[in-house]
């Protein structure tokens, strides 16, 4: 690791829940030197326009992703596979929110 | 005094205190250390720029309710004086953009110069703790507008001093350097911050009216806050006791002119003037 990046504070991802009952989603990341600066740099920076009521960081570096190289494999077998999709079953009408 | 130039003398110094405060933070904006506290500085100038109308607004109400000759009595600037003469009534723009130096009555700590981050942090620490404690008393204020300012502002203050505080410890018990300069901001703005207790005839009155706080009670719980926080933040309370005074009688240090010369330059120049 380069001087630069000793003295930069180390990155965040931020995940922001718009309203009560909805997921948390990923809005984007920052700096910060602890995870409570994150969290107000988060309120800072993702929530001035009423965005969210709650908020969760975790360094970046805790992060795993999958690899882009691996896409092929991992993804294109789904193609061919629309039984997955659950449009086969005619719903009964009592069954409102599905 | 009478009751109403009273609580106008008292609005507008909380009006005045808000602006100054906001514009001073204002002025990192763009050059904060970091994307992210840029944002939040910036954040919290707006607040404290939407808290200076509300007052301002109501201060000129208040303002365009008094008879003719007590207008003329108040404000000395030219431009105001003129309005006056004319029967033309004010609003908030009026009261920031058109009032001299010695009409304002901020406090002196509000006007002191960023210089640095730590310098900024000390100001806004001071200050938060104050306030917090300050629109906590003055939600009970029997003036419906104060207390509903007093309502709306201590949401944001309370972020303010979470904010200001943990900047406080993070400088106080870092680094070498960090703590030697928010000591050394701490002891050279000190002696302003006595001026944000002392009772002049307009406190007096107002407090008897139900109308201000308590400022001996509020010096109490800032005294104690402020005892914490630098525990934590092992900082030392300089031990001097003589304190600057003036800014609420609109005595100011040379730094409000330069304040002024910056903020109202536009209305000065273009009298009118929108955008």
């Amino acid at each position: 690791m380069n001087n630069t990046n000793k003295n930069e504070w180390p990155l965040w991802e931020v995940f922001i829940r718009s309203k009560a009952g909805l997921d948390h989603k990923h809005a984007g990341s920052l700096h910060a030197a602890d995870a409570q600066m994150a969290i107000e740099n988060a309120r800072d920076v993702y929530t001035r326009r009423m965005e969210g009521v709650s908020i969760w960081v975790v360094e970046s570096k805790n992060i795993h992703a999958s690899d882009p190289g691996e896409s092929e494999s991992l993804y294109d077998p789904a193609n061919d596979k629309i039984y997955r999709h659950p449009t086969f079953y005619n719903l009964p009408d009592e069954v409102k929110y599905m | 005094m009478n009751n109403q130039k009273l609580l106008l003398d008292y609005t507008l110094r909380l009006a005045d205190d808000a602006l100054i405060i906001g514009h001073r933070i204002s002025e990192w904006c763009g050059h904060g250390p970091i994307l992210e506290q840029d944002i939040a500085l910036t954040n919290t100038a707006l607040d404290h720029l939407g808290r200076a109308r509300s007052l301002y607004q109501y201060a000129a109400e208040q303002f365009n309710q008094l008879p003719v000759e007590e207008k003329k009595s108040i404000f000395t600037s030219v431009a105001i004086q003129n309005m006056v003469q004319a029967g033309a009534s004010l609003d908030e723009d009026d009261l920031a953009y058109l009032r001299d130096g010695w009409d304002f009555k901020n406090l002196l700590l509000l006007e002191q110069p960023n210089i640095d981050w730590a310098f900024t942090i000390a100001r806004s620490f001071f200050y938060d703790v104050f306030n917090y404690f300050f629109f906590d008393q003055l939600k009970a204020s029997n003036d419906a507008s104060l207390s509903a300012v007093a309502e709306k502002s201590l949401k944001e203050v309370t972020y303010h001093l979470r904010w200001s505080s943990e900047w406080v410890v993070r400088l106080g018990d870092g680094t070498d350097e960090s703590h030697k300069r928010m000591q050394h901001a701490v002891n050279e703005l000190w002696s302003y911050t006595g001026e944000m207790f002392t009772i002049n005839g307009t406190d007096k009155a107002m407090q008897q009216e139900g109308v201000g706080v308590n400022l001996e009670g509020i010096k109490q719980m800032w005294t104690e806050h402020i005892k914490v926080v630098f525990e934590d933040a092992t900082i030392t309370i300089p031990a001097g006791t003589w304190m600057q005074q003036g800014g609420k009688e609109g005595r100011h240090s040379e730094n409000l002119g330069y304040i002024l010369a910056e903020l109202q330059f536009m209305q000065r120049a273009y009298p009118g003037m929108e955008w």
